[in-house]
């Protein structure tokens, strides 16, 4: 979706800021977020990507003046909701008011958080050969889903080339609508500058995204 | 680890924020319908404070300045070759790292989210997940560098690599002049986070922290 959280080129957000010394956590609430994220996905309620789609479907305006781990206790909050782990009326309660939902891979005990500090594994089988070569020029498409995609609008409609194969992974614009796994084939695509920023555009630049293949035509 | 749900809570302010009151709600909720374990929770916390950070990311830059065997495969195969260190955390399948040398520096970005080599470096800077970098990142990068500290030389090239997708990006950066014969310890000292996000240098031998 063409939302706020797309903001590569965007101008008028002002300077990065480092903060010296920054603490892992600014909040303790901060932390009890992420760890719920953590759990609530490693028991199967939701997956990686649908939990992006989440987060980007804020309100614009919600989305902008919210902290980060904000955006994702709002983001986890709906999501819960919307796939009937816990209801409205619950979270106004504060307290479990329904029956639980039965969780894909269990109650998240101690028992399970090892297995989640190991990082997910995306590579799947391939179900066809690879379109594109390393070296190949490709153009981005000019798509404009209005559900979860991972081609950022500032390439679209832009030639790039093929720099590396990652081979096949979980396609995320299926993933977060639920709707299976789809693997595709992913490649590293760069871009120069100029071609995405003009003839202002520093001619030093060079821009790579990962791009799966149904984002991308021959060129 | 106490398995008290309101232990986490014991602030010396007597009021809480909304935000805290949603969360600590949540929390019960999940808790009360036996979707999660308290314990549990602090322990993924615990995890994260202390196996995860740039020091993980520090002994793998080292290792490649000090060891050119392994500098070749960590370029190849980021990702095996980080495996083959059974003492640094395990990074998945999909660790990419990125050569910064004399006419190219490297800088990695997530426009869309918040995407970041969460085993090599621990968790992202506020910074990093906000939407000053997200946006400039990409279209002025010299621009951005600025606000580091960092200037590079008028020609050499800058790669911005986007996260878009679970590929992850380690920047390694350019040894430092002035450490012929230093072991991978005194080397790793001077590996800083930003050096391997592309927004710094590592640390000058003899410099003050």
């Amino acid at each position: 979706m063409n939302g706020v959280h797309d903001m590569g080129g965007m101008d008028g957000f002002g300077k990065v800021e480092p903060e010296a010394n920054e603490p892992m956590f600014h909040e303790e609430w901060e932390s009890r977020v992420l760890a719920m994220v953590r759990a609530m996905g490693a028991a199967g309620a939701f997956n990686i990507d649908t939990s992006r789609f989440y987060r980007e479907t804020l309100p614009p305006h919600v989305y902008l003046s919210s902290s980060y781990y904000k955006k994702w206790f709002l983001g986890l909050e709906e999501m819960l909701m919307e796939k009937g782990y816990l209801t409205r009326d619950e979270v106004a309660a504060g307290h479990a008011m329904q029956p639980a939902k039965t969780l894909k891979h269990g109650k998240f005990d101690l028992g399970q958080v090892e297995r989640i500090m190991v990082r997910g594994k995306f590579a799947r089988p391939a179900p066809a050969p690879a379109k594109f070569s390393i070296g190949d020029r490709v153009r981005a498409r000019n798509i404009h889903p209005a559900t979860h995609t991972r081609l950022p609008r500032y390439v679209r409609g832009h030639v790039g080339v093929v720099e590396l194969n990652h081979g096949c992974h979980v396609f995320p614009d299926s993933a977060a609508m639920e709707l299976g796994e789809n693997p595709q084939w992913l490649y590293t695509v760069v871009f120069e500058g100029r071609d995405l920023w003009g003839e202002d555009g520093d001619p030093t630049l060079k821009v790579s995204i990962d791009a799966f293949e149904p984002y991308l035509d021959p060129a | 680890m106490s398995h008290d749900h309101d232990h986490h809570y014991d602030h010396d302010h007597s009021e809480l924020s909304e935000t805290e009151l949603r969360v600590r709600a949540l929390e019960t909720i999940l808790t009360e319908k036996g979707y999660v374990e308290p314990a549990a929770l602090d322990a993924i916390i615990q995890a994260y404070e202390t196996k995860i950070g740039p020091h993980n990311g520090a002994r793998v830059v080292a290792k490649a300045w000090a060891d050119p065997a392994f500098k070749a495969a960590l370029l190849e195969d980021g990702s095996k070759a980080i495996g083959t260190l059974g003492h640094v955390s395990r990074v998945g399948d999909h660790l990419v790292v990125v050569e910064n040398t004399p006419r190219r520096h490297n800088m990695v970005v997530c426009t869309l989210c918040s995407c970041y080599p969460w085993e090599m470096l621990g968790l992202p800077p506020v910074w990093y997940k906000a939407a000053p970098y997200r946006s400039r990142a990409v279209k002025d990068p010299r621009g951005v560098l600025a606000d580091f500290d960092v200037t590079l030389p008028k020609d050499m090239e800058i790669r911005v690599w986007d996260s878009t997708a679970e590929t992850r990006f380690l920047v390694l950066p350019m040894r430092p002049e002035g450490t012929e014969g230093w072991s991978e310890e005194q080397l790793a000292e001077l590996v800083t986070r930003d050096s391997m996000i592309g927004t710094g240098f590592p640390k000058t031998p003899g410099a003050p922290s």
